[in-house]
């Protein structure tokens, strides 16, 4: 046992109720409130996790965020969260936790057998042993991804409630500490708006223990009197239990908000996190320093700890860690340290690598060694014994706890997030913040400052001098400081013996063997080695280990710290929960579901919906047992042998007009313009610089300088922000109004032979003959008395009427079509059957065949490209290169054996190479039963395809390993002519 | 993310606006209907692009506010914004 207990009276949560908890079942009690890894010391609970790569038993060692191995997954009703910080989950009754990352249990590890064989996995292992073959890595990544690695990914979504809000103020302090309270007190009392985050339930606890007073009242009682005059002030808002994680450009900050640990009590909506986007005039990084433990041998088993947890386990939350306690460090503070834990009741021996210092120690009793360091740990499960080297040789003393503190490592993560540059100060032994950032100054600990007095001038000053930049007056004085430690030693660096058992990172598992190894093979940056062997590349980013595995990697190369520096600090400062970043984002609410004017009728008539790009539309209309495929064929013969009705209302529309404009589409399309008349329109290309498809659709000239352009579905922002880019940057001297109207007009489109006399029912005020009202013309006049602009245009080869409604008239228009083709017995159909009906005409769909590198020769419109004018594109065009006979091709595809279906997902080779590596000279792109045809149709890109009509291939999916012998044909299966849509 | 001074709407924040690329880099036929240019040089000009330290003249929408162009110089090492201006207008 390790002989931790509780010190009645002592600590924060004196008089809290217990509470029950389990860990891997075992049921414990513990006290509300307490961090997690305080109710696991006091219980016992000693391995509470195993390390990532050789599964050794991993214990407490930190208090906070900086703790690198304490992991677990905790069990709650709305899901698993694995991979919580025990030091950082405050208990809470019926809290059920377990072990992670090994089998059947971290206190029984069976996994534990790598660590037997760790001589055989040395800083890259898996780089060098699982090279090849290729073909066997999912198996190696099988077995791997078993036994390394941390808690499993849940299963089910985290039903926990979770949000985020966005929030302004002139001040952020980072960090409720001394300075930190300082800073806020000075800005509050000027009047600022501050707000003041600290990620544990309490502000100041870096005083709690402190003997210095401020200001002539004892730390705690001047801490206690600041939070009680922030708490009161409107312009200061206190945020506990809140990390400040990222800071970026221009006064941009990420906060994380625990609201609570426990489960949401009945009635309650509260959430489990709220994600802070604040946007501040100027950040005061206070977030103090981490405690760097030292390096010795063994140094990773349970009981191993810094000095600064076992005071605060016993000043925040009255545990004792254990009855038997070594210290090792070499500054005064650690001796008060050791003062206290002798007066609670333990048997501490200080071993000091100084002459001499502090007599504080020696005083409470405490056996202090001078000149002497830890050199070694004893024990199976956890620390028994103690190896202290000094001036009179090595010595095993009885311990269950061994705590160290090599020095100090300012935080100043936020500070270099923005590109900071962290500077080894020899003098301090430490990594201070450099030259300043904009928008950000960092106080006390965190600058390297560890003397509180200075520390509080410094958060005086800095925060003085911010507000008096935003125009508020300052009149808070210096605070003074009696009876504060002295400046720490400077404990430089042992360089212990035993280096394969000599841990800098213990979430990871990276020894001093490890990056002397990486240092002779040849790496030489920090940025390298950190890759190479994983330093500091867990949960906890080394916040604890990093600055001594560069001082191992300086000492492996010769040189001083200053040469190897530090890897790039980058956001976040601590890992996020996942659902505190996504908030409300749902999968329904992370992207805008756009639907229709008419999204009622549709869902009415009992259509299956079809999410396509941001819009939801019917895919078919389902009539009773029908399968999808009936459905479809259905809805296809009755647009190919009489008339069908189609929501065609999510084509992009966009009004031009202006004197400019014949011009502007001269140049955005590859076909000219010059010649189009009011009343009717034409089909146009539009390409981007290079060449390739950008978009397609009709533009309709409606009166003499007023057109109205359509574009495809998913295309209408980026044709439209094209447009205006032109307008507003190359060509300002052109006079075009660009205005999307997408949503203010509903479309439908009527199409099949019998389209003409639904269409004269219901038009008025235009002739709808043939003669009168042509192909590609355009009309404005009235559909059933609603104001309507009407294009025969077609997608499906038919003759088609696309009828345009401002949306709010949408309804209306629908039912009076439907009314109108009833004598056809006229039914809608959806975008499934529009695809079939495309593809049997052989147009191409933009995103589909033209794939983004789809020229208008591929496609095989070359006749779209004029040679009279220049275009968009037209540079590109004529590259050597995209005239290629070889290029691929848009073709056409039918299956030899016609009752045969085509596979899905299928390349076309050569039937002879189905094995062959790079066999593939195409594939299809898009296939369907035609109902005409009575067989698969396909539409492919094929290398020189438009030269290779008749020829045979094989079709042949590798996933799946569907195939079928087809013949490449035309693309153009349906009336090519185009004499159906004309008559 | 940044915070960009729109001149028709105001300081309004990066999520608002879409990136355009470099603005200093213009077609090498003038407007685009100039004389035409070798292959050469007007690859340069579609793929070629210098990625400066430092000041950057570079082309944002504005999105989700008033849709247009606008020109915003801008510190790619530190986001620095120099000067917003309306599209076009630039130097």
């Amino acid at each position: 046992m390790t002989g931790a207990r509780r010190v009645p009276g002592a600590g924060l949560l004196a008089g809290a109720p217990a509470v029950s908890f389990s860990f891997d079942g075992r049921r414990h009690t513990g006290v509300a409130g307490e961090s997690l890894a305080t109710a696991l010391l006091a219980n016992g609970e000693r391995t509470i996790a195993r390390s990532f790569k050789y599964h050794r038993p991993r214990g407490v060692m930190g208090v906070g965020n900086e703790d690198p191995a304490g992991l677990v997954t905790l069990a709650r009703p709305s899901g698993d969260e694995p991979n919580s910080r025990a030091t950082m989950v405050e208990l809470y009754d019926g809290l059920a936790a377990r072990g992670q990352n090994a089998w059947p249990s971290v206190r029984w590890d069976m996994t534990a057998v790598t660590d037997l064989l760790s001589p055989l996995f040395p800083a890259g292992f898996y780089y060098k042993t699982f090279m090849g073959p290729a073909a066997a890595w999912p198996l190696y990544e099988k077995v791997i991804r078993r036994i390394a690695g941390l808690g499993a990914v849940p299963a089910t979504p985290d039903t926990e409630l979770c949000t985020s809000t966005h929030a302004h103020g002139d001040l952020l302090i980072a960090g409720g500490g001394a300075a930190g309270l300082q800073a806020a007190l000075v800005a509050a009392r000027a009047g600022a708006r501050v707000l003041l985050a600290d990620e544990n339930p309490w502000f100041g606890l870096g005083l709690l223990g402190e003997d210095a007073r401020i200001d002539g009242e004892p730390a705690q009682t001047w801490a206690k009197a600041a939070l009680e005059e922030l708490s009161g002030l409107e312009n200061v808002t206190l945020l506990p239990r809140t990390t400040v994680a990222g800071r970026y450009e221009q006064g941009f900050v990420i906060l994380c908000e625990k609201l609570r640990d426990g489960p949401a009590l009945a009635g309650d909506p509260s959430p489990r996190w709220r994600l802070w986007k604040l946007r501040v005039g100027s950040t005061i990084i206070a977030t103090g320093a981490i405690e760097r433990p030292m390096v010795f041998a063994n140094n990773d088993r349970p009981g191993v700890m810094t000095v600064g947890a076992v005071g605060a386990y016993l000043n925040r939350y009255g545990l004792l860690v254990g009855e038997q306690v070594v210290i090792a460090a070499s500054d005064d503070d650690a001796h008060r340290v050791a003062s206290q834990l002798a007066r609670a009741g333990a048997e501490v021996t200080v071993a000091d690598t100084r002459d001499s210092g502090s007599g504080v120690a020696a005083a409470a009793g405490v056996e202090v060694l001078w000149r002497s360091r830890v050199a070694d740990t004893a024990g199976r499960g956890g620390v028994a014994g103690v190896q202290i080297e000094g001036p009179s040789g090595r010595r095993w003393i009885s311990a269950t706890i061994a705590a160290s503190r090599g020095g100090w490592s300012p935080a100043l993560h936020l500070y270099a997030q923005t590109g900071g540059k962290a500077v080894w100060d020899d003098a301090r032994a430490m990594f201070v913040p450099g030259a300043p950032e904009i928008g950000a100054v960092t106080v006390g600990p965190c600058n390297g400052t560890m003397d509180l007095a200075a520390a509080l001038a410094e958060a005086t000053a800095a925060s003085s001098a911010v507000c008096g930049e935003l125009g508020y007056s300052v009149t808070s004085a210096v605070p003074t400081v009696d009876g504060a430690d002295t400046a720490s030693g400077i404990p430089g660096f042992a360089t212990p013996a035993n280096r394969k058992r000599s841990f800098v990172d213990v979430q990871n598992d990276v020894t001093i063997a490890d990056l002397d190894l990486a240092v002779r093979e040849g790496y030489r940056s920090i940025e390298h080695v950190k890759r190479y062997t994983t330093l500091g590349m867990g949960t906890d980013q080394g916040k604890l280990g990093n600055i001594n595995g560069i001082r191992a990697i300086a000492e492996a190369r010769g040189e001083p710290m200053s040469s190897v520096g530090t890897t790039r600090f980058r956001p976040p400062y601590v890992p996020l929960p996942i659902g505190a970043v996504a908030a409300h984002m749902s999968p329904e609410h992370h992207h805008p579901m756009r639907r229709t004017a008419i999204h009622d009728l549709h869902a009415q008539a009992g259509c299956v919906w079809l999410k396509a790009g941001a819009w939801l539309r019917p895919q078919f209309y389902r009539r009773g047992t029908e399968t999808d495929l009936e459905a479809v064929n259905r809805e296809v013969l009755a647009v190919r042998n009489n008339v069908g009705l189609v929501d065609v209302s999510t084509l992009g529309k966009i009004e031009l007009a202006g004197p400019d404009v014949v011009t502007f589409l001269n140049r955005i399309y590859t076909n000219g313009w010059s010649t189009l008349k009011p009343g009717m329109g034409r089909y146009g290309l539009m390409l981007r610089e290079d060449g390739v498809v950008f978009d397609d659709g009709v533009t309709m000239r409606l009166g003499e300088s007023h057109y109205v352009m359509s574009t495809t579905s998913g295309g209408a922002g980026a044709v439209r922000e094209w447009m205006t880019r032109l307008l507003e940057t190359r060509w300002r001297d052109l006079n075009v109004a660009v205005v999307p109207v997408t949503e203010q007009w509903f479309a439908a489109a009527l199409a099949g032979p019998m389209a003409r006399d639904v269409l004269a029912r219901v038009a008025e005020g235009f002739d709808v003959s043939n003669e009168a009202f042509p192909f590609m013309g355009a009309r404005v006049g009235k559909i059933a008395g609603i104001p309507a602009r009407v294009f025969r245009i077609s997608f499906s080869g038919e003759m088609s009427y696309e009828i345009n409604v401002p949306s709010d008239r949408a309804v209306e228009l629908w039912k009076a079509l439907l009314e109108a083709g009833k004598p056809e017995a006229m039914a809608p159909y959806g975008v499934e059957s529009m695809g079939v009906l495309r593809l049997e005409k052989g147009h191409f769909v933009v995103g589909r065949e033209a794939d983004g590198r789809t020229t208008p020769y591929d496609l095989g419109l070359g006749r779209m490209v004029s040679s009279k004018k220049w275009f968009i594109g037209k540079e590109a065009l004529d590259f050597p290169e995209m005239k290629n006979p070889q290029r691929r091709h848009v073709v056409g595809i039918v299956p030899v054996d016609r009752k045969q279906r085509l596979p899905g997902s299928a390349h076309l080779i050569h039937a002879d190479q189905i094995d062959a590596v790079g066999a593939s000279q195409g594939w299809i792109v898009s296939s369907a039963w035609s109902p005409t045809f009575d067989h698969d149709i396909a539409l492919a890109l094929l290398d020189g395809g438009q030269a290779r009509h008749g020829e045979r291939m094989l079709a042949y999916a590798p996933i799946g390993g569907g195939k079928a012998d087809v013949e490449i044909v035309s693309p153009h299966f349906y009336d090519p002519d185009g004499g159906r849509q004309i008559g | 993310m940044l915070l960009i001074s729109c001149p028709y709407c105001g300081e309004r924040p990066e999520e608002e606006f879409a990136f355009g690329g470099d603005a200093s880099v213009v077609p090498p036929n003038g407007a685009g209907e100039g004389a035409p240019v070798g292959t050469e040089t007007f690859a340069d000009y579609l793929y070629l692009r210098d990625n400066p330290k430092g000041r950057h003249r570079e082309h944002w929408i504005h999105r989700y506010g008033c849709q247009r162009w606008i020109e915003v110089e801008r510190d790619t090492v530190t986001h620095e914004i120099h000067a917003v201006r309306v599209a076009g207008e630039g130097k």
